[in-house]
């Protein structure tokens, strides 16, 4: 890729040093604690499904019943493993008996911690190849049924019943679409457990169980087959239940996932402690099943100023790169966000879309881009919307973007129906396929607009990074730095969820996944 | 037809002469039965002079269709009866002394999203300091208190917050009204609010991209607000409001 924008060079460097720094004290508060989802997470890596007599998710029923007793800092694992070995019942039965309290996982012989660790640990191995097999199968299905060329188009399906959004999702892919994603009912981030089974009742979204993320691969993997072009799916890592999402993912062979650092945070008032050491095991998982992370940068935009703000979308995104890196994700999975959100009246104000979008381009040169379409300035004026929606897809062909959200022009007035998507995927294929090469064609004047207002929100950039390294980022996310949102240190919910490990602590998945993706010490 | 002020219907290029576009998806198969059907379909809706201008495949079954006609039914204007929210909108500066030169003192605002809703966008763009399309949100009005209590508040926390802070106003934002599901968040929050004899304490403001003054009064709220609301509109509607309470009172 020939290089349009001169940027300074040192100047990047320095934001990555700064970077380093931050991710430095992020990474010594995860290693201290764990949290009852990313135990819960471990049940479900391990194989434990299903509900009990009361609805209630077997993970949740175990962890809360070792937590109450004050037994949690020692790792599910343990608990869990040494019942294995204890009573020669299978995962799924042991979790069974332990719900209708027939095993009592603190009131049976203790084994020694070496023995049990040595027997989880092989168990993980075991499963953690299962993930492996996903993997494979999703490298062989995408060279038999290659996928369009970058950017991909992607939809979205919210109807909240899984049948009706397979409907959607079908006709989409048919259309055109490279990748589905089915939107959450809302508050199902805020829900401490994950549904159980297929569901046709969501608000704004589709519940994300494991049975859904099947019925809705199956849906796609057919007509993959049938139209000879791989079909990616997407869901929600996010919330009190992330890194529980991310195994039902990683089981169900999900490509892409929503996963931000930081989003929980911002947007849902989920205590800090808590998203840090979720977001580290939930990525590391997702790294492992080969799954495209997506940040949520674009998110900032809609609560804060697009033209002011712009460089807080690029520090985000250098602190998320970091602190992904970290967890093992490949710089090819680090589907960083942004959005095209400055007011479409401000004279120039493509201009700047130009500068953000190919700044970003460059400063990650590999990262698969995730490009949000304009919702702030939409406002029922459809045919408006739909040539802003136009415009947008234009500045992502002219700088190289990799995964692009599909505007809709019902923005603001309903989910999608079926005949919207359908106008935004010709939208985008008419403007993608009429500008192909035009990125090939362009540099930007030395001291042109685009030119300097990219080195303004690069400077920025640098400067604010370095408040944050000098700060910490935990004070400076309680001070508002990110979406003009304060969140204090200590405060959220999930924070009841966050346990101090003991030194005997394990979890044989961040073992097993370390050695796999090669993970120092240091957590590079 | 002679123009008649009085009685109107859609204008295309000629006065009354009723021409229409629009465009809906049926569940069929793509071709001159597809073709048919929208014309049947939208004759039914009793439509005229119907033309099927464009016809897109869909997949899996489906056929979008973009379509003129003529709708031939007039509209008396003299008939026209609807609820508007009585304020006059005054500018940011104009608000601040009004309330300074009137009601002597800062009124309070708390506003939310309330239930399971998560979007702030609309609330934000009403309350926070840098506001919407050009206009400050009322937390930049020194003669407001603003509390953005922000997304997914139950009912019973606003409304504590509300009785705690002594405010003149609750705002409400609801984005999400898929099946409904505002509609009865809605009506709890004023339930619990007639329950406790706090309802007349407030004055209750809703807002939304679907929200209208009309279902905002039939849900027991004093005002609600569409898209394209601006913070000054609000804030107008609020300080003029809690004048002629003042003034009943007196």
């Amino acid at each position: 890729m020939a290089l349009k924008l001169d940027l300074d060079q040192q100047l990047i460097d320095s934001c990555r040093e700064y970077t380093s720094e931050i991710a430095d004290e992020i990474g010594k508060k995860i290693s201290k604690n764990t949290t009852t989802s990313v135990e819960r997470t471990v049940l479900r890596l391990l194989g434990v499904d299903g509900v009990d007599q009361h609805g209630i998710p077997l993970p949740n029923v175990i962890v809360e019943k070792v937590k109450e007793a004050g037994e949690l800092e020692k790792g599910i694992s343990y608990w869990f493993g040494n019942a294995l070995l204890e009573t020669d019942l299978s995962v799924q039965s042991l979790a069974e008996e332990i719900s209708k309290d027939n095993v009592d996982l603190l009131n049976i012989p203790r084994r020694d911690q070496k023995e049990v660790y040595n027997y989880i640990y092989n168990l993980a191995k075991e499963k953690a190849a299962g993930i492996k097999e996903n993997v494979e199968k999703r490298n062989e299905l995408m060279g038999k049924y290659p996928p369009g060329p970058q950017p991909w188009l992607y939809v979205i399906v919210a109807t909240g019943n899984i049948y009706e959004d397979v409907k959607q999702a079908k006709s989409a892919a048919r259309q055109g679409a490279d990748i589905v994603a089915v939107i959450r009912s809302t508050a199902q981030s805020l829900l401490d457990y994950v549904p159980y089974g297929p569901t046709t009742e969501g608000f704004g979204g589709t519940y994300a169980t494991q049975a859904n993320f099947k019925i809705m691969r199956d849906a796609l993997d057919e007509v993959s087959k049938e139209e000879g072009h791989y079909v990616q799916l997407v869901n929600y890592c996010s919330g009190l239940a992330m890194p529980e999402i991310a195994a039902m993912g990683a089981i169900e062979r999900l490509d892409m996932m929503l996963n931000d650092a930081m989003y929980g945070i911002l947007f849902r008032d989920i205590n800090m402690k808590r998203t840090f050491v979720d977001q580290y095991f939930s990525r590391m998982i997702n790294a492992y099943a080969g799954v495209i992370i997506n940040t949520g940068e674009d998110n900032y935009l809609t609560t804060a100023d697009a033209v002011e703000e712009a460089h807080t979308v690029l520090a985000s995104q250098f602190i998320n790169e970091e602190l992904g890196l970290r967890t093992g994700l490949k710089k090819e999975q680090l589907g960083l966000g942004h959005a095209f959100e400055i007011n479409p009246d401000i004279e120039d104000s493509f201009l700047m879309e130009i500068a953000q979008a190919q700044l970003v381009r460059q400063v990650f040169p590999d990262a698969p881009l995730k490009y949000m379409p304009p919702t702030k300035y939409m406002d029922g004026d459809i045919f408006k919307g739909h040539l802003m929606d136009g415009m947008f897809n234009v500045a992502s062909i002219m700088t190289d973007q990799s995964i692009q959200l599909l505007g809709m022009l019902t923005e603001a007035i309903h989910t999608p129906f079926l005949q919207d998507r359908a106008l935004s995927i010709e939208n985008a294929k008419h403007v993608f396929n009429s500008a192909r090469a035009l990125s090939h064609e362009i540099t930007f004047k030395a001291d042109g607009k685009i030119q300097k207002r990219a080195d303004q929100v690069l400077e920025e950039t640098a400067e604010i990074l370095k408040e944050i390294s000098d700060k910490g980022l935990m004070k400076s996310l309680s001070e508002g730095i990110f979406g003009d949102i304060k969140r204090p240190m200590s405060g959220g919910k999930g924070s009841d969820g966050v346990v101090k490990k003991s030194s005997e602590y394990f979890n044989p998945f961040i073992d097993v996944f370390k050695e796999e993706l090669k993970i120092d010490a240091e957590g590079r | 037809m002679l123009k008649d002020d009085k009685l109107i219907k859609a204008y295309g290029d000629t006065y009354n002469d009723g021409k229409i576009q629009l465009s809906f998806t049926l569940p069929i198969q793509k071709g001159v039965e597809a073709e048919e059907a929208a014309r049947i379909y939208c004759s039914k809706l009793g439509l005229k002079d119907i033309e099927v201008v464009h016809m897109k495949d869909l997949r899996e079954g489906f056929t979008f269709f973009v379509v003129y006609a003529v709708a031939d039914v007039l509209v008396n204007t003299d008939k026209i009866n609807v609820a508007k929210i009585e304020a006059e909108e005054m500018s940011y500066y104009e608000i601040n002394d009004y309330i300074k030169d009137k009601i002597e003192r800062n009124l309070t605002v708390v506003g939310a999203c309330t239930g399971s809703d998560a979007h702030t966008v609309g609330l934000d763009a009403i309350l926070n300091m840098k506001g919407y399309d050009g206009e400050y949100g009322l937390e930049r009005y020194p003669q407001f208190n603003t509390y953005n209590m922000g997304s997914q508040v139950p009912n019973e926390k606003l409304i504590e917050k509300a009785v705690q802070e002594n405010a003149d106003a609750i705002l409400i934002s609801q984005v999400v009204t898929q099946k409904n599901i505002h509609v009865k968040n809605l009506t709890e929050f004023v339930e619990i609010l007639e329950a406790e004899g706090l309802r007349d304490e407030f004055i209750l403001v809703l807002g939304g991209p679907r929200i209208s003054h009309e279902l905002a009064l039939e849900l027991g709220f004093d005002a609600g607000f569409g898209t394209g609301t601006k913070p000054n509109q609000v804030a107008s509607y609020i300080s003029q409001k809690v004048y002629e309470k003042f003034e009943n009172n007196n």
